[in-house]
């Protein structure tokens, strides 16, 4: 059975590839800059309207695809507390030492994680893929979303997309 | 209380579209009266933990939940104006244009409205196998409301059954829940529902099986597992059954429009696939064949929550000009603005089916169309 089929909701290497921001802008930006994995058109905007800086450009069709100016990212990830499809995540390649890097992802699930405890950060058909450390838990909207930093090895920047909180005990 | 009401409008149902019928008539003085079968106002909106896509106007990217408080208490504040029953269902449409209403099971009461909006939503669709008479086989309707109503968790481990909006979300709320989601089937090729609310899934690791249904509930006196198998392009079964331990079987195999009442009322109707079921046949204000009667959300047509507020609003605000409570110019424009917001959330591929249904059912004026009155 192809579990990592297109049709059923994972986006394919190339795909993945290709929504990352450009290498130039993205290598040096601190804060990092945004991925959104939003590959259809669904009747949605809030990424735009939640974007202080004007990077997620304005929608003339509410059905467009999502385009972002990354030269206006600031990488504060507030489309990521905002998007009702969990589809927006930031990566700030400039964070800690040579091979981490930084995802801020959105995260709903009980108990809220707490700063400085490991977690297996898992790939977009669930598979652990690297071992990360969360470094900051946001609610930047209050409405139960976090915002989850976390530390990861910068190899898996493009695979790693949630993280499961190991239970204790 | 009076045994007869005689509001300027009945709206029949208290979800999204109802509400948002009863805030508009009530916003140009319209004397309004809301009958909600379930406890709470809000419909299906107060189980949908979930945020909401759409744009601003419609909440977009609140919750479900929030987006019910935030109608109900734009409903309140029209105070006396609006009376709004809960827990009572409307039971029937006389020839004489009373509505029959029972709280409970205990207070009967008529409602002879001038105007009628129907937003009386969805029924679950569900599909046969052997062993889905067992318990543990849910609707994805009755799963939610243990689960977000009443805090009680429903199972272990769960098989869904549907890869529309409705299972993902679903399933999704049931992670959220700590419940095992062992896998979802799909009998189309692709998911139904939105690409990101599949996304949301698959990376918490839930596996989508598409092209594959169930085919037997197993168990002796509740469900501990399923068969399921793939089908090929024509549905047939094909290749091996495989065994899936759960001990609930959820499906979201979709959902039809409720429309009992407007049959009773002897409205025009017509069977429409793309919108799941018969509906009423309706002109541009969302009014159907029987001058008096409007109609709004799922009940017209299976749909999303956010063109079911804006189809409520229309309903609304023709039913308060129709009784002369809307200046003409405010009318006119305030329509072309509900239309613009339908026809935006419609616009794209997502709504291709429902612009499909429409342009089946929706027709420009009934004046000089000759409606045959039944």
């Amino acid at each position: 059975m192809k579990f990592d089929d297109f049709a059923s909701g994972v986006l394919t290497q190339e795909m993945a590839k290709a929504a990352a921001p450009p290498t130039e802008l993205w290598e040096d930006k601190r804060g990092g800059l945004v991925i959104i994995e939003c590959p259809k058109p669904i009747p949605c905007d809030p990424c735009h309207t939640s974007c202080p800086t004007g990077a997620v450009l304005p929608f003339e069709d509410i059905n467009d695809l999502p385009k972002v100016d990354y030269a206006k990212c600031t990488g504060c990830a507030m489309c990521v507390a905002k998007c009702p499809g969990l589809a927006c995540f930031v990566v700030d390649l400039t964070y800690g030492g040579e091979d981490e890097a930084l995802i801020k992802l959105p995260y709903e699930m009980i108990p809220c994680p707490e700063e400085g405890t490991e977690v297996e950060c898992l790939n977009r058909v669930g598979e652990p893929a690297a071992t990360g450390m969360i470094v900051k838990v946001q609610e930047p909207q209050r409405d139960k979303t976090l915002v989850v930093h976390v530390a990861v090895p910068k190899s898996f920047v493009l695979d790693i997309r949630a993280i499961r909180v190991k239970s204790h005990g | 209380m009076k045994t007869l009401r005689t509001p300027d409008v009945l709206v029949i149902g208290g979800g999204p579209a109802g509400l948002s019928a009863a805030v508009e008539a009530a916003s140009f003085g319209c004397h309004v009266v809301v009958v909600n079968e379930d406890l709470a106002l809000g419909g299906q909106l107060i189980k949908q933990t979930h945020k909401f896509f759409g744009s601003a106007a419609e909440h977009a990217g609140t919750r479900g939940i929030e987006i019910a408080k935030i109608l109900v208490s734009e409903l309140e504040r029209f105070g006396d104006r609006v009376e709004a029953y809960t827990n009572c269902s409307a039971l029937g449409y006389y020839s004489d244009g009373v509505v029959t209403c029972m709280v409970g099971e205990e207070r009967y009461f008529k409602v002879k409205p001038k105007k009628v909006v129907v937003a009386t939503g969805a029924l679950e669709k569900l599909i046969p196998f052997p062993g889905n008479d067992l318990p543990g086989v849910y609707g994805a309707g009755a799963v939610q409301t243990l689960m977000n109503v009443y805090g009680v968790k429903p199972a272990k481990r769960v098989l869904m059954v549907g890869a529309g909006n409705i299972g993902l979300i679903v399933s999704y709320q049931l992670l959220q829940a700590g419940v095992d989601v062992v896998a979802i089937v799909e009998f189309a090729p692709k998911v139904g529902g939105y690409w990101v609310h599949a996304a949301k899934v698959r990376r918490l690791g839930v596996p989508i099986y598409l092209r594959h249904t169930v085919k037997r509930a197993i168990g002796e006196s509740a469900v501990e597992g399923a068969v399921i198998q793939a089908v090929d392009e024509r549905g047939a079964f094909v290749g091996n059954e495989r065994f899936i331990e759960c001990d609930v079987i959820c499906m979201a195999v979709g959902l039809t429009p409720t429309c009992e009442l407007l049959w009773q009322a002897g409205c025009e109707m017509c069977y429409v696939p793309e919108l799941a079921g018969h509906v009423a046949v309706r002109d541009r204000t969302m009014r159907t064949s029987r001058p008096d009667i409007w109609i709004a959300g799922d009940a017209a047509g299976i749909e999303e929550a956010s063109t079911a507020m804006v189809e409520g609003r229309i309903a609304g605000l023709t039913s308060a000009h129709s009784l002369g409570h809307v200046d003409e110019d405010v009318f006119e424009e305030r329509l072309k603005g509900y239309w613009r917001r339908l026809d935006a959330l419609r616009g794209g591929e997502a709504g291709s089916k429902a612009r499909s249904g429409i342009s089946k059912i929706m027709i420009e004026m009934w004046e000089g169309r000759g409606v045959e009155v039944r």
